[in-house]
């Protein structure tokens, strides 16, 4: 046992914020509780926001329009390019438009359930209850989601869910969706309520007298390295699937701002909390820089299968319908291929496990849409999922019409991230932590088309509401000196960190270190994890680590425009990150959602969940690099949807 | 495959820059465009070279962040973003010209980076709906019709990445701006603030020194996202619209 796994369990924590009584009247009473900022106040007060995807673009505008000063940043060219915009099938909000049994509680329970019992229900209730006011505001902003020819909203089924909740623009929503929040945004910067900064990288968090005032932030053009203060800071910054390399995050994706605040007493909850995509173009070689996915809106009308023999290799075409095996039909015979993306992506890599994998390395199955082309004729497939098709085409070569398309799991979203309370403040006074950066509302497992719903429920109306509280007790007294020695420590922390990475001049570029990383947690803490695995990776991190800050070459200087050195700074904390995802993933011995742990599955293959032992969310406070942190949990009540095993058979 | 680059590197704004010739050998016909400009930067920093420096980030086509012109093309030979060209659109034993876009409204910031950020201003003078908030009304409240839905969507498409003024012999920005106007205007949504919205719009991009459109087509040619080229007839149409209803107040 490494001594980094001895760790301590501290006190457990509680949600302070949250409200008692009827889940339904939780969040009305919390708004009512909350007090208020006396408008001619608010330009006073300056609240920092850390990325401009759907949370913190939403959050930018409407903290703004509320009437505080905000400064922004975000490490693209634009506010219009972050991550979110890639985001495909849609957005789930409970307006029963189509008459078909959908409620409010009825989103709540699946998202309950589908998270594996591993979330907070008020934050679930919460989440569900705001969803039908993002679809109007969204509306309003002139996002142009698909109509029917009635002119009203059209809507589909999506993912595991028996209702038509989420509603869509094409295969792009997520564009959509970002670009009605970045216009909002916009339309504030030019009223010059929000001071942006694109092309800025926020390097860590300043934390003066308890709170958290500001951040230490490069301006990636100059290299200049510069300090901001504010009342309040937003962190909007997304998850950290790019610790495994291979990812469908967007390549500057990083996890730099979650762990640096993590580093300065934030908790980090459930790290080993990733979702595993089942439907993405598998890789063609070692020079793959990402991962594709594509839509799981594709599983409504395509059927997957592999071949029933090991190592059979006859193109698709030549093996006949008996020897094929419709695994997800015949596991799960009443979802089929629409199980959820955790039950998907494991069942593929059994498959491929046992050797009947397709493609290139035996690692991919065919997702085969001749049945829906015969039904529905070749138009009606091209109009759905047209684009989709085009997509694969071009990055495959291959025609998805004529031969089965490939697919592959591969690393998505994740669901862990920094822990927040009701409010969605993290353990550090001051700094609040939205969207995919925190923890709280899809537990164990993400159901389809419901981060879009979660970043914009934060950002547009949860964050505004609760940021007004903290304010409103904690009032803009004086501004923070830059001399104070938290500030200047912070600085220096930074301005050091960068020299080493450019004066150790070694012999390995810092994508060969990710690479190896990402290669070491995709086969140790990724899909299906078990306890000798992850004693190796917990063994082999350190050394890792130890041969970075040996080997790692950056060229070219701090002073100026510098890739290389914005990535291998990333590194650095993915190399502290991956350590404790182990670490949170060994400790959990049950399987819960997209946590598969090999020792507790039932004899059929089917995830053990240990509720007794694990109904907790982990929350991990860091201690110091390499050394054992310290384990509070934050018991988890389920007083309205009662746990019981998932069955999707 | 064997393929000789010839890069554009510039050290900064202020630098003068001029094309480098790289040799790359081992590239596979599956890599896209930028896995094989990851192959030549590997091989320089391990040579202590400073890397080629490009934007990028989603790799699939929908941020808008790459953005070089291939062998003279905005985002090269196929009607696609740079990430999602690929390999097998050469051949083996073939020169490369790798440029940043070329525009006196798009300064290069450093080798094939280029500041964009006369885009973000043209949206901030209107490209937007007034709509804070907490203000909206029910959805369904007003239908809007499949056929304006989907214009709009048609033209909400745009991923900002510049290659219509790249490609445009005047640098005109005529394209990206009306797209924008396109698909606010023709929604209920956007009609209290249409009149202003493309005059204030247009009136940023002239300020930003993008040319005039004599109507070329280059940039509808170019466009990854299909924008087409009626869209500036349209932005037109609604300026002309705007311009006589401002003079008859």
């Amino acid at each position: 046992m490494t001594s980094y796994a001895d760790y301590r369990t501290g006190g457990r924590i509680a949600d302070t914020k949250a409200p008692a009584g009827p889940i339904h009247e939780r969040w009305d009473k919390r708004r009512f509780e909350a007090k208020l900022v006396n408008p001619a106040n608010r330009r006073k007060q300056t609240v920092i926001v850390v990325g401009t995807g759907l949370a913190g673009g939403s959050a930018g505008a409407t903290l703004a329009e509320q009437g505080y000063r905000v400064v922004q940043f975000c490490y693209q060219d634009s506010p219009r390019r972050a991550h979110s915009i890639a985001a495909q099938g849609g957005i789930n909000a409970a307006k029963n438009y189509r008459n078909d049994g959908d409620s409010i509680h009825r989103l709540f329970y699946d998202t309950v359930k589908g998270g594996d019992f591993r979330s907070r229900e008020s934050n679930v209730h919460r989440l569900a209850e705001i969803s039908v006011e993002i679809i109007d505001q969204c509306v309003a902003q002139g996002v142009p989601f698909a109509r029917e020819y009635g002119g009203l909203l059209d809507t589909r089924s999506f993912g595991g869910v028996q209702v038509s909740r989420t509603f869509y623009a094409r295969g792009q929503t997520g564009q959509q969706l970002l670009l009605g929040a970045y216009q909002a945004l916009s339309r504030q910067i030019a009223a010059g309520n929000v001071e942006m900064h694109p092309r800025t990288e926020m390097l860590d968090l300043i934390v003066v007298d308890g709170r958290a005032r500001g951040i230490v932030a490069r301006d990636l053009v100059t290299g200049k390295i510069d300090t901001y203060f504010a009342d309040a800071v937003v962190l909007a910054t997304g998850g950290y699937g790019n610790v495994f390399y291979l990812s469908t995050n967007a390549m500057n994706s990083n996890a730099t701002a979650v762990w640096r605040a993590h580093r300065r007493g934030a908790y980090f909850a459930n790290p080993c909390f990733t979702q595993i995509h089942p439907t993405c173009i598998p890789r063609t070689g070692d020079h793959q820089s990402k991962l594709t996915l594509m839509s799981e809106s594709l599983r409504n009308d395509g059927r997957i299968w592999v071949p029933k023999a090991k190592g059979d290799t006859r193109p698709p075409a030549q093996i006949p319908e008996d020897e094929r095996d419709y695994y997800l039909e015949r596991i799960y015979p009443s979802f089929g291929n629409l199980v959820p993306r955790d039950i998907a992506s494991r069942a593929a890599k059994n498959v491929c496990d046992e050797g009947r994998g397709v493609g290139p390395g035996g690692q991919g199955v065919y997702l085969d849409f001749a049945d829906a082309i015969e039904r529905m004729g070749r138009g009606a497939v091209e109009a759905k999922y047209g684009n989709l098709f085009d997509m694969y085409q071009r990055i495959t070569d291959e025609d998805p019409y004529r031969v089965p398309m490939r697919i592959y799991p591969a690393v998505h979203y994740t669901m862990g991230g920094l822990w927040v309370d009701y409010d969605l403040q993290t353990t550090i006074p001051g700094l609040f932590a939205i969207g995919e950066a925190n923890f709280s509302d899809h537990g164990a497992n993400r159901l389809g088309a419901s981060a879009l719903m979660q970043g914009l429920a934060d950002g547009y109306f949860v964050l505004p509401a609760t940021v007004n509280d903290y304010l409103a007790r904690n009032p803009h007294k004086d501004e923070v000196d830059s001399g104070h020695p938290a500030v200047q420590e912070v600085l220096a922390e930074t301005e050091d960190r960068l020299n080493l990475l450019l004066s150790v001049d070694g012999d390995r570029t810092p994508d060969s270190f990710h690479r190896e990383l990402g290669e070491l947690m995709w086969e140790f803490c990724g899909m299906a994890r078990n306890e000798t695995g992850l004693h190796k990776a917990l063994e082999r991190i350190p050394q890792i680590r130890e041969e970075f800050w040996r080997r790692i070459k950056v060229p070219g200087t701090g002073e100026e425009l510098n890739q290389s050195l914005e990535k291998a700074n990333r590194i650095v904390d993915y190399l502290e990150l991956a350590e404790l995802m182990c670490l949170d993933a060994l400790h959990r011995t049950e399987s819960c959602g997209g946590h598969f742990r090999e020792e507790s599955q039932s004899p059929e293959g089917e995830a053990e969940r240990k509720d007794q032992e694990f109904g907790y969310a982990a929350a991990w406070e860091f201690t110091g690099t390499g050394t054992a942190p310290t384990l509070h949990k934050e018991d988890l009540v389920f007083e309205y949807v009662h746990p019981t095993q998932r069955s999707y058979a | 495959m064997k393929l000789t680059l010839r890069v554009w590197r510039q050290k900064n704004a202020d630098a003068d820059g001029a094309m480098s010739t790289y040799e790359v050998d081992g590239i596979s016909p599956d890599m896209s465009f930028l896995e094989m400009l990851d192959t030549l930067n590997e091989e320089l920093i391990l040579k202590g070279e400073d890397p080629v420096a490009f934007d990028h980030d989603c790799r699939e086509g929908i941020c808008g962040a790459c953005s070089l012109v291939i062998n003279g093309d905005a985002h090269g030979p196929e009607r696609t973003t740079t990430c999602q060209l690929h390999m097998r659109s050469f051949s083996d034993g073939d020169t490369i010209d790798v440029e940043p876009w070329r525009a006196s409204a798009f300064p290069v910031v450093k080798d094939l980076v280029v500041d964009r950020s006369a885009f973000d201003r043209i949206i901030q003078a209107g490209g937007y709906v007034t709509a804070p908030t907490g203000s909206a009304p029910e959805a369904h409240a007003t239908p809007v019709p499949k056929p304006d839905a989907d214009l709009a969507f048609e033209h909400a498409e745009c991923i900002g990445c510049g290659a219509c003024v790249a490609a445009c012999p005047n640098g005109a920005a005529m394209l990206f701006t009306s797209a924008k106007i396109n698909h606010l205007n023709v929604l209920p949504q956007g009609a209290p603030e249409r009149e202003t919205r493309v005059l204030d719009m247009v009136a940023q991009m002239d300020e930003e020194g993008f040319g005039g459109c004599t109507l070329a087509g280059e940039c509808a040619t170019a466009c990854p996202k299909g924008i087409p080229l009626t869209s500036i007839t349209g932005m037109n149409k609604e300026w002309l619209r705007a311009t006589r209803k401002a003079g008859k107040r």
